[in-house]
């Protein structure tokens, strides 16, 4: 492991500089539980830790008065699921940071360090593309240089990302999902605990007020695809068609579709493109429960 | 001829409790919290299992929370509270969780015990009475490959309900 050293910035200014200044051999780090795993590996040969666990805005959870919330990028996952608010709005979020790692790694590990790390297997950003979430991203280039982008939009390959030399992302905003919503996360793996998913569903609905027709879906997939896979297919098999098993199964055929795994030591193909589609079912079936309420 | 240095980062500064202890030393920015315990602090009951936040043998409590000290960096520790297996016995004898540990045989190699205790004392001092199932999945992040787990989840357990009668 390359020698790094550490840097602790208490401000968004003072870490985009301090990245900008270190381009690629420079990693933010918030739990730690990959970036230091990789440095050890080799991954890169790092120049500096950026720690921003200083930082107010990436370590803080706000509920706005419209419903939505803002999730800082270095908070724990314990802190998410001890969010009562949380769990009463967002509990396909809840789904994702209660599996993710075991009671010590989610001490550590972030929603937003784990969008970072862009794993196509990561537990997290299926359920943040469910809710429609935003990722708040901040750049060396002063106070006027910030930027959205959609979480689906967020990563581009596995370990890769739109962030830019010196970006940081500083939080990410849930909208308010508002009424007859309901959203899921579940994976694959062959023990109950601490394993990386063999394939995964994100899924969000939006029911009519009768709680009888879909008016919205998400449909995302972990693990069966170089990036967190959005399936519009699926989604477009669910609005404006009747909440019943032959429009489930369609939508869940249509995951199966989708899917293009590669086979590695934690599954084939096949059974990744299997359980798309059973996990896509599934997590419909769960996600009209929750917003039937 | 001179030797040649190449300088290394500068090292950090670090304040910190550790077991009630106030400590204060310098430790290399890339040195891991697991092995600051063992070289800097000299507390070597905490042991390295796999090194990458899988087998939990090097769990401590950071602030109250059971953290994996292998993917904790100890400049991290500065102005924070550590907790280490070295911490749970007292002047009065050992701490529950190690008693009921010795009587339940929970342990035979004992490389994965330490961190054993540590995470079910973090689980204990919030959640007096966790059952069987909460015991699982509260320990899923520390591995053992000598008792199968029956042992330390009994010990757990009976420490449960000592501590609590």
């Amino acid at each position: 492991m390359h020698p790094f050293a550490y840097e602790a910035p208490g401000s968004i200014d003072e870490a985009v500089a301090l990245l900008d200044k270190h381009g690629d051999r420079a990693r933010p780090i918030a739990g730690g539980t990959d970036v230091l795993v990789q440095a050890r590996a080799n991954r890169w040969d790092l120049d500096a830790i950026v720690d921003v666990k200083n930082i107010p805005e990436l370590t803080q959870i706000s509920h706005y008065p419209d419903g939505s919330v803002s999730i800082g990028a270095a908070v724990p996952c314990y802190q998410i699921y001890e969010d009562q608010k949380i769990r009463d709005s967002f509990p396909g979020i809840i789904d994702a940071v209660e599996m993710i790692g075991g009671i010590q790694i989610q001490s550590r590990a972030s929603l937003g360090g784990n969008l970072c790390n862009s794993s196509p297997s990561a537990d997290g950003i299926c359920p943040l593309i469910a809710y429609n979430a935003v990722c708040h991203i901040a750049g060396p280039g002063g106070d006027d240089d910030h930027r959205d982008v959609a979480v689906e939009d967020f990563c581009t390959g596995p370990g890769s990302n739109v962030l830019g030399r010196g970006e940081i992302l500083v939080s990410l905003v849930l909208p308010n999902p508002g009424a007859n919503f309901g959203a899921a996360y579940e994976r694959f793996i062959p023990r109950n605990e601490m394993d990386i998913a063999v394939a995964g569903a994100g899924v969000s609905v939006k029911l009519n007020d009768a709680g009888d027709t879909f008016e919205a879906a998400r449909v995302a997939l972990a693990a069966v695809a170089p990036v967190p896979l959005v399936v519009p297919a699926a989604e477009a098999a669910l609005v404006g068609n009747p909440v019943n098993d032959a429009t489930i199964e369609a939508a869940a055929a249509a995951a199966a579709d989708a899917a293009s795994p590669i086979s590695d030591m934690r599954g084939t193909i096949d059974q990744r493109k299997h359980l798309s589609g059973v996990l896509a079912r599934r997590m419909i079936n769960k996600a009209v429960e929750r917003a039937r309420g | 001829m001179t030797t040649q240095v190449t300088p290394g980062p500068s090292r950090v500064h670090v304040r910190t409790t550790i077991n009630g202890n106030a400590h204060e030393f310098l430790v290399p920015p890339y040195m891991s919290l697991l092995d600051t315990l063992r070289e800097i602090v000299g507390l070597t009951g905490t042991k390295e299992g796999c090194l990458d936040g899988n087998c939990g043998a090097c769990t401590v409590s950071l602030d109250g929370r059971i953290v994996d000290s292998c993917l904790v960096l100890g400049a991290e520790i500065d102005g924070k509270s550590v907790e280490t297996v070295e911490g749970m016995a007292s002047a009065e004898g050992l701490h529950p969780l190690q008693q009921a540990f010795l009587e339940e045989a929970a342990l035979q190699c004992g490389i994965c015990t330490p961190g054993f205790l540590v995470a079910s004392k973090g689980l204990l001092d919030n959640e007096p009475a966790p059952d069987e199932h909460r015991i699982r999945h509260w320990l899923a992040g520390n591995l053992c490959r000598c008792t199968g787990y029956d042992k330390i989840v009994r010990a757990v357990q009976k420490a449960s309900a000592e501590m609590s009668a």
